[in-house]
């Protein structure tokens, strides 16, 4: 969680690692669960911002919340033990 | 702090394809407001592209080859100092330093000013002398061994594995999967750059760099950390950008220490899959990416000049990470007689610029 919370997260949604120099691009539910992550969410309360903010059912959120996490941890970003509580 | 109004004389200006480091000392130096002094751009080569960038330097000399002695040297700095005045000299190139370390005060006394390396240093952070790093202060370097012969070749990789890296002293590195490789790049790169060659251990990882100034007396001034992002096929950095690695801050600061280094200088490192950092060279001068530096909030460009004018230096404060250099390669159109009086005289001073 410690990489997570050193990025640079843009609102539109360049993001910076500062310890690798590394940057990538998110699109905007990306962005809004980047900030859900850092800020120690839920699985529940991220499918409920995605709710919110966008266009999408909640079963499919779930699912793709998850993937989301797998692809950070596979990034290093996350660590690989890392288990978003539900 | 006080503006630097000194005149300064650096080399380096070969922005070529491999840079010298002049161009973007000169650039930190513009670019700084407390910089209110003069630069003197000191080349080999007409051609150097940097003696043509416009409003970088205000005046340029030829000067001789390091293999034409030291007095050669003294001879032509003494007539630049009497021609544009001259406080202090920073010579951006390895090759320059060992005419020049140790003869200091050979040129104070002609009211040049340096801030450079001990020759105990100097040889301290050469390629053949990294192991006594680890073994005597503990820094991490890939296990390797100097050869002036290819048939250690033949063993090495029961030694080390594949791959190996088999690199020159100066410049060049050839990673090898194979005796036959190895056995090619030792005698490609024992031609070019003569004997010894080295051969080490892979580290296989990211390369990551910091450019450094130590104040010789076993203390870190400042040490920015970059990373990378275009590579050429000379593994120039093309693009990069500064990170936070205080894992890398340390070893730099911790080379420094070992070597009591004094001046600029740029550690080359490999931090690898379990995130640790290997020191894999310490070049004796900035890197050509070293008004990164500047713009990251440690413009050791200046401080180098502050230094070698006896002005004090306080330790930086933390560099900004996310400060990114994109190098652009451009065509710079002059008049053929912007060469001329370079080829004919040697020199190219602006009348506004004699001090005689």
């Amino acid at each position: 969680m410690q990489a997570l919370a050193q990025l640079a997260l843009s609102p539109s949604g360049f993001v910076f690692d500062p310890r690798t120099g590394a940057t990538f691009t998110v699109n905007p539910s990306g962005v809004v669960l980047l900030e859900g992550l850092r800020e120690g969410q839920r699985l529940t309360e991220l499918v409920h911002t995605l709710e919110q903010q966008f266009d999408a059912r909640a079963g499919d959120l779930a699912r793709d919340v998850l993937e989301f996490v797998r692809r950070l941890q596979v990034e290093g970003l996350l660590a690989r033990d890392f288990e978003l509580e539900a | 702090m006080r503006p630097f109004t000194g005149t300064v004389a650096i080399t380096g200006l070969n922005a070529i394809d491999n840079p010298g480091p002049g161009v973007a000392f000169a650039l930190a130096l513009r670019r700084d407001p407390a910089f209110q002094g003069r630069i003197v751009g000191l080349a080999y080569d007409v051609l150097d592209p940097g003696l043509y960038l416009p409003h970088l330097l205000d005046a340029s000399f030829l000067i001789p080859y390091p293999s034409a002695g030291r007095d050669a040297l003294l001879s032509r700095l003494e007539h630049v100092r009497s021609a544009v005045g001259l406080d202090v000299l920073v010579p951006n190139l390895d090759s320059e330093l060992p005419a020049l370390m140790g003869h200091e005060d050979a040129l104070l006394e002609r009211g040049i000013a340096t801030f450079l390396p001990t020759r105990g240093s100097f040889d301290a952070r050469a390629k053949n002398r990294l192991d006594d790093l680890r073994a005597e202060h503990g820094i991490p370097v890939p296990e390797g061994e100097a050869i002036s012969d290819p048939s250690p070749l033949y063993t090495a990789h029961e030694r080390y594995g594949f791959p190996l890296v088999v690199k020159s002293g100066f410049y060049g590195a050839r990673v090898c999967w194979s005796v036959d490789e190895a056995v090619r790049a030792f005698h490609a790169l024992a031609a070019k750059w003569g004997l010894p060659i080295y051969v080490q251990r892979y580290v296989a990882g990211d390369e990551v760099n910091v450019c450094a100034l130590g104040d010789g007396e076993g203390g870190t001034l400042g040490a920015v950390a970059m990373k990378k992002t275009v590579i050429t096929e000379l593994g120039k950095g093309w693009a990069g950008v500064t990170i936070e690695d205080e894992a890398l801050i340390e070893l730099a600061r911790d080379v420094i220490r070992a070597t009591r280094w004094r001046g600029p200088c740029e550690i080359e490192a490999i931090r690898d899959a379990d995130g640790d950092t290997w020191l894999i060279e310490v070049n004796p001068r900035f890197p050509a990416w070293c008004d990164l530096c500047q713009g990251a909030g440690q413009n050791l460009p200046l401080a180098t000049c502050r230094l070698a004018a006896g002005q004090p230096v306080a330790p930086f404060d933390p560099y900004q990470p996310g400060i990114a250099f994109v190098r652009v390669s451009t065509d710079l159109i002059v008049p053929i007689g912007a060469l001329e009086a370079l080829t004919v005289a040697g020199e190219s001073i602006p009348a506004s610029r004699r001090t005689a």
